[in-house]
């Protein structure tokens, strides 16, 4: 069941679909394929289902607005895979997939990766107790289960996501136990210079603040400037540990603790098969290197949405659109100079608020030091402590942590520990994070059992 | 820990989560149905077999595995609950081979 298509497209959120839209519209057939079940991402996940005016209501009406593109992405007729998973990229691109337990490959002329973001990992002690998630997953409850949290709910972190699905669960009916912003003292002040150019994203902005107003009116309990966060219990989480801003330590029982410190491109794709990357300073992440079009390093290889540098679902649609375009250039069909000029017109609007948020909202630096009992690598279960062991004895980058360690060789990838052994090592290096960089990423991106790839010698021999 | 807001739209239905019937509805996760079941974890570690539930939803952590009508290490946020569906919580040294 190989592919023979053309244009690969990996993810059914704003980024693909519009690209899938796009390149319908110009005549072209692509393959999209997806993890889920259903076309939304992440952002808007499980948008298509019908839902009661009340859980309608509290989820508002950014997220309603996906069923519009998710149905022009239903009409457009492109070939669509829900319920799979793309495991290796090589290049010349094939690209391995699997789907219902059997593997395929496909050899596209140009493989779109629109595959996301993810929350950045907010590691502190006790973050592996069941009962603490992250805020995005408890969103995710919400949007594809109509499912929240039991009882008052401790919320701890920083971003605007937080501050988003506080609306929504106290418009469902659900109740904050407290809100524990991390957020540093000061950043409201160093985002000041990009307080211009966010008011071209006025509409965006302003939406938040009145949502936190409308929380705080509802007699939200908030403390600014937390730190020294800990998760507590034996089985579960049992309580959590904080210190105000005024320096007092609090300790209060909770049953569930969400966390969220902002989200970062999803790279392990392009990192795989060694695309450039940049370290962006002001969202403290790598982002692939891209042209104007999304198109990374690698020939033929192109990356849109929050995958490309996270700037949101607007941006996302824009670029989802210019890779389309670029990619139809490229296949030999040009998409017509005003609809190129109103995609960039699009994306730079979409763009101005941005770097006001990262400013507003920034992302735990290496000064800010994780405890050494908290644990770093969930997979392998390794602490901050044995990492930092690990350097003082190596002085080496983080390949060879994870090498002595094993951090990072578990099934997720690193996906949960990479970002932070990048602020160990630099804190401990005296180093930037832009140096001390990044796991190098091997296949495969996923796990994939052997009889997933039985299913590859139908066609051709496993990798 | 977690609990279902009204939708009379969604079927429901039973599945089994180490044989003890549990109720589901159409669209949602196995992950999502594991949160609302005591004592809400997917499985132990292998590494030090400590309890660990679905934490990230989206597919990044792989603290959500369990084993789905026979099928081990499955990402149970990644699957949609199906009737009669049978999920095993494993225990130990099942290790993840990548
Ligand atoms: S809950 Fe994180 S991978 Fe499933």
């Amino acid at each position: 069941m190989n592919s023979r298509h053309d244009i690969l497209i990996v993810g059914a959120g704003p980024a693909g679909m519009a690209a899938a839209i796009e390149l319908r519209r110009l005549g072209f057939a692509p393959l999209v394929v997806d993890e889920q079940s259903a076309p939304g991402g992440q952002i808007w996940r499980d948008v298509e289902r019908p839902r009661p005016d009340a859980l309608r209501n509290a989820l508002g009406p950014d997220y309603a607005a996906g069923a519009e593109v998710a149905g022009q992405f239903r009409a457009s007729g492109v070939d669509y895979r829900p319920g799979t998973r793309m495991w290796h990229i090589e290049p010349g691109l094939r690209v391995f997939l699997s789907q219902a337990g059997k593997a395929f490959v496909a050899e596209p002329k140009a493989l779109l990766l629109a595959t996301g973001a993810q929350e950045r990992p907010a590691p502190i002690p006790g973050w592996t107790l069941p009962g603490v998630l992250t805020v995005g997953a408890a969103q995710i409850l919400m949007k594809g289960s109509g499912q929240i949290p039991e009882r008052p709910v401790w919320i701890a972190g920083s971003g605007p996501l937080p501050i988003l699905y506080m609306r929504q669960l106290v418009a469902a009916g659900g109740q904050v136990a407290g809100y524990l912003d991390t957020t540093p003292r000061g950043a409201a002040l160093r985002a000041l210079p990009h307080l211009r150019s966010a008011l071209r994203g006025w509409a965006d902005l302003r939406k938040g603040l009145a949502w936190m107003r409308a929380l705080k009116a509802g007699g939200l309990h908030i403390e600014k400037h937390v730190t020294d966060l800990v998760a507590t219990g034996t089985e579960r989480l049992e309580a959590l540990s904080y210190r105000t801003a005024d320096g007092k330590a609090h300790r209060v029982e909770a049953e569930v603790l969400l966390l969220h410190e902002g989200v970062v491109p999803s790279i392990h794709g392009t990192l795989s098969v060694d695309c450039a990357h940049v370290w962006d300073e002001a969202q403290a992440a790598l982002r692939p290197a891209l042209d104007d079009w999304g198109m990374t390093s690698v020939e033929g290889l192109y990356v849109a949405g929050d995958g490309a540098g996270i700037a949101g679902v607007r941006a996302a649609l824009a670029r989802g659109r210019l890779a389309a375009q670029g990619i139809a250039a490229r296949l030999g069909r040009e998409a017509g100079a005003a609809e190129v000029a109103g995609a960039r017109a699009e994306l730079r609007a979409a763009s101005a608020s941005r770097g006001f948020l990262d400013a507003v909202f920034p992302a735990p630096g290496s000064s800010v030091e994780i405890p050494d009992d908290t644990i770093v690598c969930r997979c392998e279960e390794l602490t901050a402590g044995e990492i930092r062991a690990a350097a003082r004895i190596h002085r080496g980058g983080p390949n060879q942590v994870k090498a002595v360690t094993r951090c990072g060789m578990g099934p997720c990838q690193g996906r949960q520990c990479g970002y932070t052994v990048n602020r160990i090592l630099a804190s401990a290096y005296g180093q930037s994070q832009a140096d001390v960089g990044f796991f190098r990423i091997r296949p495969p991106l996923k796990p994939v059992t052997l009889q997933e790839l039985a299913a590859l010698d139908e066609g051709r021999e496993a990798p | 820990m977690f609990k279902q807001l009204a939708d009379p739209a969604r079927r429901s239905f039973s599945v089994f989560i180490d044989g003890a019937e549990v109720s589901a509805r159409d669209g949602e996760t196995v992950a999502a149905v594991i949160l609302r079941a005591p004592p809400h974890i997917a499985r132990h570690t292998p590494v030090k077999e400590t309890p660990r539930a679905p934490f990230c939803l989206m597919g990044v952590c792989f603290d959500c595995l369990a084993t789905v009508d026979g099928e081990t290490s499955v990402q149970t946020c990644l699957v949609e609950v199906q009737p009669g569906m049978k999920i095993e919580r494993p225990v130990g040294k099942l290790r993840i081979t990548l």
